[in-house]
């Protein structure tokens, strides 16, 4: 029965989000479709002939009513089908695939060395709250929450790439056709390194905040009185209270990731959705940005989904409750 | 609701000073070291970015030798990429950054907090219906839906400035909302509609006064996002003025004759990390000092 | 008399604030028999968690224990490294927590959290003995011992329960000593009566010493046979529950006496004026000095040593012997409480019911309360009282059936009522925490009704005069709820209520969330406030002996309908309903304490 509630409670949060990536695309459509003015000319400007503004519309889709032109464009991504880049005059979904693996990859990366050790420093630094471990840990973390991601990425280029240590690392990662970024990690290094230094402040805090309260709680004071020792009361009492509310941050902060590596990738020039996406909007490219904004957003959703689902199985008080 | 339990130190009432509520919470936080030194750099940052046009040896785009040159008396800072004075584009360059960041967190904070309060208040269908439409803004990464919107109308200040501050709206929405929610349950806010107190003014005069600190804190934490993603735009090839001087562009414009001509790079990096930790800092130390109120003011 | 050798030997134990010389508990020594139970009462902030704490070398953050010895045997608890320590807890020396809802792991099942006790402490020699030793406690705590029920999580107990579970593990490993910390705060008294039942047996079958930490007497002296009683971290007195009842030798313990409410003969409650000295702003002198009537120049001198006044009855004040000879503090004084309808009903319910979607907690309610009349409202948690009272005052929306105002129907939300209406029924909450806001003045938070009704010339006169009123004076205008103690704010609360001149006035738990002393200081106050004020007030509770001491006719309420309803005198002693019999007996009260 419990199973089930549980079940239920994923049917429901993906209907849920299967709306919001409804709303979602609407918010996509207008933005790109139905802002003031006619995209086509707007794209190919004052000097466009109208037989090119024509054929420009018609790749667009901006034929007929706003209404049938949202549904078009949906349906085609529903079948995979996400139009032709304007720029490269091929299929969106054949221009992005590598890059989709490439981002996917570095997001990956960046992911498995933030969440571990954000983890651990977080609740290291509430076991020893207000010491020197704690102050300096809330310092560093105080300061690169506050540092834009690409300054980050660009003083890395400084320090490592350049300067000093010139030639230590490559100040690009350079993915030839056809190769996959495994195949060089040391190109993944300063990237990977601005992801996690961008991601890692906002998971060390809030583990640390829900360390300290449930350290705190009665029931860490009770487990003490019982006379366990202090190992059983951290892994045992504390670390599944505190890890709830940190899942939906991590989420949040994955989700950061797919919006951070836009910047990131650029810095690099990391051949990923991020710089696809740039390099798209300055040529004013909608189907590609159309489909990665979509992408990215979907990203998001699921990404919340799994962090709701992993906090209910951890809360076995709101697993009843369902 | 243990109300009886004794606790190890009993907060002494009489000591406390605290009485105007922001007033009174930002002399506190300035007790503490970190906000001094964040509100030293970001007083540093505003000065340079206001008055530092007044101080320019050369006009942002006056070109003054060969590009990459190395400091020189000429250019103090070298020149930049096309021969351009780095010194001055940098005294120049942070009057945009700034200006467009404060006016987006203004635009995020009003909407937010203002659809926040309501809806923690509303206790009803409208507070659903509100945040979900957040959660859809807050489907996308915030500089996501900058760049769709730039693809299609190009990047104007109107546009990042209305783009960055709708995306900051939902943030602060939340915020405010919880800290609104624990508010309205209060039983003085069921006080006052006992008595019948309009609704507005219970917003207003009962749940908002309340709110203050943690928007506060909200304020200088969107802020220094707001900056970060006005000047990461610029970065990326999208300032409103692609001749201008502007932090964010001039690393992107720079960053090739890195190993050359390092200060087009420096210059600015240095500027926006000491601006972003300020204002960093300062929302953590008011962050603080409001827990230490909260705190001594003997809980719920 | 033969005495065994004590159990627990606690002397000259003090506790100070971490790092300095300030004293949160000070000279707090006593000793407990095998299967005795020790009472140790005090108010909030007098310390008594604080020592009870420290019998297991345990303090709350920012505290350390400082002096002392606590002997178990001939073990000095305090001397032991943190290693002994922990092999000591929960296997010598136990604890059960004060919100057994709170102490419990939620993320945990019972019965791998009562396990645990046992593992850690290798009690039986194997998995299977551990089982059945688990089985036997949950027995001796009346629970099932069935293996499905111990695969549940604490939020599927009810409180009763969770703390049952409290009392299983504390006991699981055959304890010696056992602190127990008001482990029946927020339980209903049904429960309350059974968990102390419990705790009574269990410390007898076991041989365990028990200390029974608590801020009520009456529960102490029902369970307890001795009492300590601590004031700003000190105990004051120490004797029988029955000599601490009937002649108290310290003034503090005798205007606690005074303070609690008696289900039988009408007493006046007199509250103690003043709060106590925190740590750091303690006198030199006599701590009770500031609010005694007894004091002289002698008092301030110097802190009074705990001295033998009887047998087994010490106590702290050099006056002792003056106080033993004194009669017991005005009791039977009370003025004559009106019951009765006095006229025309101001206000009357009819066929009231009220809920939360699906669920109805209120089911048919009648009743009528006559202009200066007090009636009180009694239930348990869950009876529907508060729901009751927050429809009237237009604050619970979803109700139907009638409530009348001098005849005249009333809307359901307050909004929908006429300004007269909302300024003619008033409300006083039941957490004086939560019912002030923390951003306005006193003056602002009384003159906000007055704005709003206006009808007053001059209200900053209006304000002053009402503050004088609940006798807290016209200099509190400008002070902010956060400056106050829990009695001063209800008073300011009580203020706004009365300030435009109400003829109905709802109490909801007034006195609930505050100490005995600063309750009766309330209930006087409301009780002349409505004699003198001619007040209709409806006084809702759930302390069935406080209803004596301030209405005149009294409504008994269970799962949301009135079982019984009359004159207090008549209700008291002869409940014609077996909901009320019931908890007439289940509630504990000096009578039955010291019967």
């Amino acid at each position: 029965m419990k199973l089930g509630g549980i079940a239920g409670f994923v049917v429901r949060r993906l209907l849920l989000g299967l709306l919001v990536l409804g709303l979602v695309s609407i918010v996509v459509f207008a933005a790109t479709q139905a802002l003031p003015g006619d995209p086509a000319r707007s794209i190919l400007g004052r000097t466009a002939t109208p037989a090119s503004l024509k054929a420009l519309r018609d790749q667009l889709g901006l034929g007929g009513s706003v209404l049938s032109q949202y549904f078009s464009w949906i349906g085609g991504l529903l079948h995979g089908d996400a139009g032709n880049s304007l720029a490269a005059q091929e299929p969106v979904t054949d221009l992005l695939g590598d890059k989709v693996v490439n981002s996917a990859f570095l997001v990956f990366c960046s992911g498995i060395i933030s969440i571990p050790i954000s983890v651990a420093i977080g609740s290291y630094a509430a076991l020893r709250r207000d010491r020197t471990f704690d102050v300096s840990t809330s310092i560093a973390t105080l300061v690169f929450a506050a540092l834009p991601e690409f300054v980050v990425g660009v003083s890395l280029v400084v320090i490592f790439a350049t300067t000093v240590f010139t030639g230590f690392l490559p100040a690009i990662t350079i993915i030839s056709p056809g190769a996959r970024p495994w195949n060089d990690m040391t190109a993944m290094i300063l990237p990977t390194a601005t992801l996690v230094l961008a991601v890692t402040p906002y998971v060390v805090r809030i583990m640390r905040a829900s360390m300290i309260e449930v350290l705190e709680s009665d029931y860490v004071e009770m487990a003490r009185l019982k006379g366990l020792p202090e190992r059983t009361v951290i892994v045992r009492h504390a670390l599944p209270n505190a890890l709830g509310p940190t899942f939906q941050v991590i989420a949040i902060n994955l989700a950061y990731l797919a919006g951070g590596v836009i910047v990131v990738e650029y810095v690099f020039n990391y051949a990923g959705i991020g710089g696809a996406l740039r390099d798209a909007v300055s040529t004013q490219d909608l189907p590609v940005v159309q489909a990665l904004a979509m992408l990215i957003a979907a990203v998001y959703v699921v990404l919340n989904l799994l962090a709701d689902v992993a906090t209910i199985i951890v809360t076995p008080r709101l697993r009843t409750r369902l | 609701m243990a109300v009886t339990s004794d606790i190890a130190v009993t907060p002494e009432p009489e000591v406390i000073t605290a009485r105007r509520p922001a007033g009174a919470l930002l002399r506190s936080s300035l007790r503490l070291w970190r906000t001094r030194i964040g509100v030293a750099l970001v007083v540093l940052l505003v000065v340079v970015a206001l008055f530092g046009p007044f101080f320019a040896p050369h006009g942002p785009t006056d070109f003054v030798g060969a590009p990459n040159t190395g400091p020189s008396d000429a250019a103090r800072f070298g020149t930049d990429h096309i021969g351009q004075d780095v010194w001055s584009r940098f005294l120049w360059g942070g009057r945009e950054v700034l200006g467009m960041a404060v006016a987006a967190t203004a635009i995020g904070l009003i909407l937010g907090g203002l659809i926040g309060l309501v809806a923690a208040y509303s206790r009803n269908i409208l507070d659903d219906v509100l945040m979900r439409a957040m959660d859809v803004i807050l489907a996308f990464p915030q500089i996501m839906l900058a760049l769709v919107a730039i693809a299609t109308v190009g990047p104007k200040t109107w546009l990042l400035v209305l783009t960055v501050g709708l995306t900051t709206m939902p943030r602060v929405a939340r915020v405010a909302r919880g800290a609104a929610q624990p508010i309205v349950e209060r039983d003085f806010v069921a006080a006052a509609e006992a008595l019948g107190v309009p609704r507005l003014r219970i917003l207003v005069g009962e749940v908002m006064p309340n709110t203050l600190s943690p928007l506060l804190v909200e304020v200088n934490l969107r802020l220094t996002y707001s900056i970060g993603l006005i000047a990461g735009l610029a970065f990326l090839g999208f300032a409103p003025n692609p001749n201008g001087a502007d932090w964010g562009f001039m690393i992107q414009e720079n960053r090739l004759a890195l190993v050359q001509q390092p200060w087009g790079v420096v210059l600015p990096v240095v500027a926006i990390a000491l601006l972003t930790i300020g204002t960093g800092l300062v929302g953590d130390g008011i962050a603080r000092a409001a827990v230490g109120i909260d705190r001594s003011r003997g809980g719920e | 008399m033969s005495t065994p050798a004590p159990a627990l030997v606690v002397t000259g134990l003090r506790v100070t604030l971490r790092g300095t010389d300030t004293d949160i508990v000070d000279e707090v020594s006593f000793s407990i028999q095998p299967g005795e139970v020790l009472g140790l009462v005090g108010e909030s902030g007098s310390g008594k968690t604080t020592a009870g704490l420290a019998l297991l070398g345990h303090t709350r953050r920012g505290a350390e224990i400082s002096a002392g010895s606590v002997l178990v045997g001939d073990r000095d608890i305090l001397k032991l490294g943190l290693g002994e320590l922990r092999r000591i807890r929960g296997s010598v020396v136990s604890y059960v927590p004060q919100d057994p809802a709170a102490s419990l792991n939620p993320a945990l099942r019972i019965g791998t959290q009562v396990m645990e006790v046992l593992e850690t402490h290798s009690f039986g020699a194997d998995q299977t003995e551990r089982r059945d030793r688990i089985a036997e406690m949950m027995r001796e705590v009346a629970l099932p011992d069935a293996p499905a029920y111990l695969r549940r999580y604490p939020h599927e107990l009810s409180g009763g329960q969770q703390q049952r579970i409290g009392l299983a593990m504390a006991f699981a490993c055959r304890p010696r000593v056992i602190v127990l910390d008001e482990p029946t705060t927020g339980l209903d008294v049904t429960t309350q009566a059974h968990v102390l039942g419990t705790v009574r047996e269990l410390a007898a079958l076991h041989g365990a010493a028990a200390l029974y930490v608590s801020h009520d007497l009456a529960v102490v002296g029902t369970l307890a046979a001795r009492v300590a009683v601590m004031y700003a971290g000190r105990i004051v007195e120490l004797g029988s529950a029955d000599e601490l009842f009937r002649s108290a030798a310290h003034p503090y313990t005798r205007r606690l006496v005074a303070a609690i409410p008696h289900l039988s003969g009408r007493r006046a409650l007199v509250g103690i004026p003043g709060r106590a000295p925190s740590p750091g702003s303690r006198p030199k002198g006599c701590f009770f000095a500031a609010r005694c009537t007894l004091v002289q120049p002698a008092c301030e001198e110097a802190q009074p040593d705990l001295r033998m006044v009887g047998d087994q009855h010490s106590v702290r004040c050099i006056r002792a012997e003056e106080v033993i000879g004194q009669a017991v503090l005005a009791s039977g004084a009370a003025d004559e409480i009106a019951a009765g309808a006095a006229g025309e009903a101001v206000l009357s319910l009819r066929g009231v019911h009220a809920g939360y979607g699906e669920l109805t907690v209120v089911h048919d309610v009648n009743l009528e309360v006559a202009p200066r009349e007090c009636l009180a409202l009694v239930g348990e948690s869950g009876s529907g009282k508060t729901t009751l009272a927050r429809s009237i005052a237009g604050l619970h929306h979803q109700r139907t059936g009638e409530i009348l105002l001098r005849g005249t129907p009333l809307a359901a939300s307050s909004r929908g009522r006429p300004r007269e209406a909302r300024r003619d029924i008033q409300y006083v909450f039941q957490n004086p925490y939560g019912s002030l806001n923390p951003r306005r003045t006193v003056g602002q938070i009384i003159r906000q009704p007055i704005e709003l009704f206006g009808g007053v010339e001059r209200p900053d006169a209006a304000v002053a005069e009402m503050l004088d009123r609940v006798a807290l004076g016209g200099r509190y205008a400008d002070r902010y709820p956060d400056q106050l103690s829990g009695g001063e704010r209800q008073r300011v609360a009580i203020a706004r209520a009365l300030v435009c001149r109400p003829s109905v006035l709802v109490c909801d738990e007034v006195t609930s969330a505050l100490d005995v002393s600063v309750q009766a200081a309330i209930v006087e106050l409301l009780a002349g406030l409505q004699r003198d004020l001619g007040l209709a007030m409806l006084f809702v509770t759930h302390n069935l002996p406080l209803v004596r001491s301030i209405a005149g006719r009294v409504a008994v309420m269970s799962t949301g309908r009135i079982v019984e309803m009359g004159v207090v005198e008549h209700v008291l002693r002869a409940p014609s309903d077996e909901y009320t019999r019931r908890l007439l007996s289940d509630t504990p009260s000096l009578e039955t304490a010291t019967a």
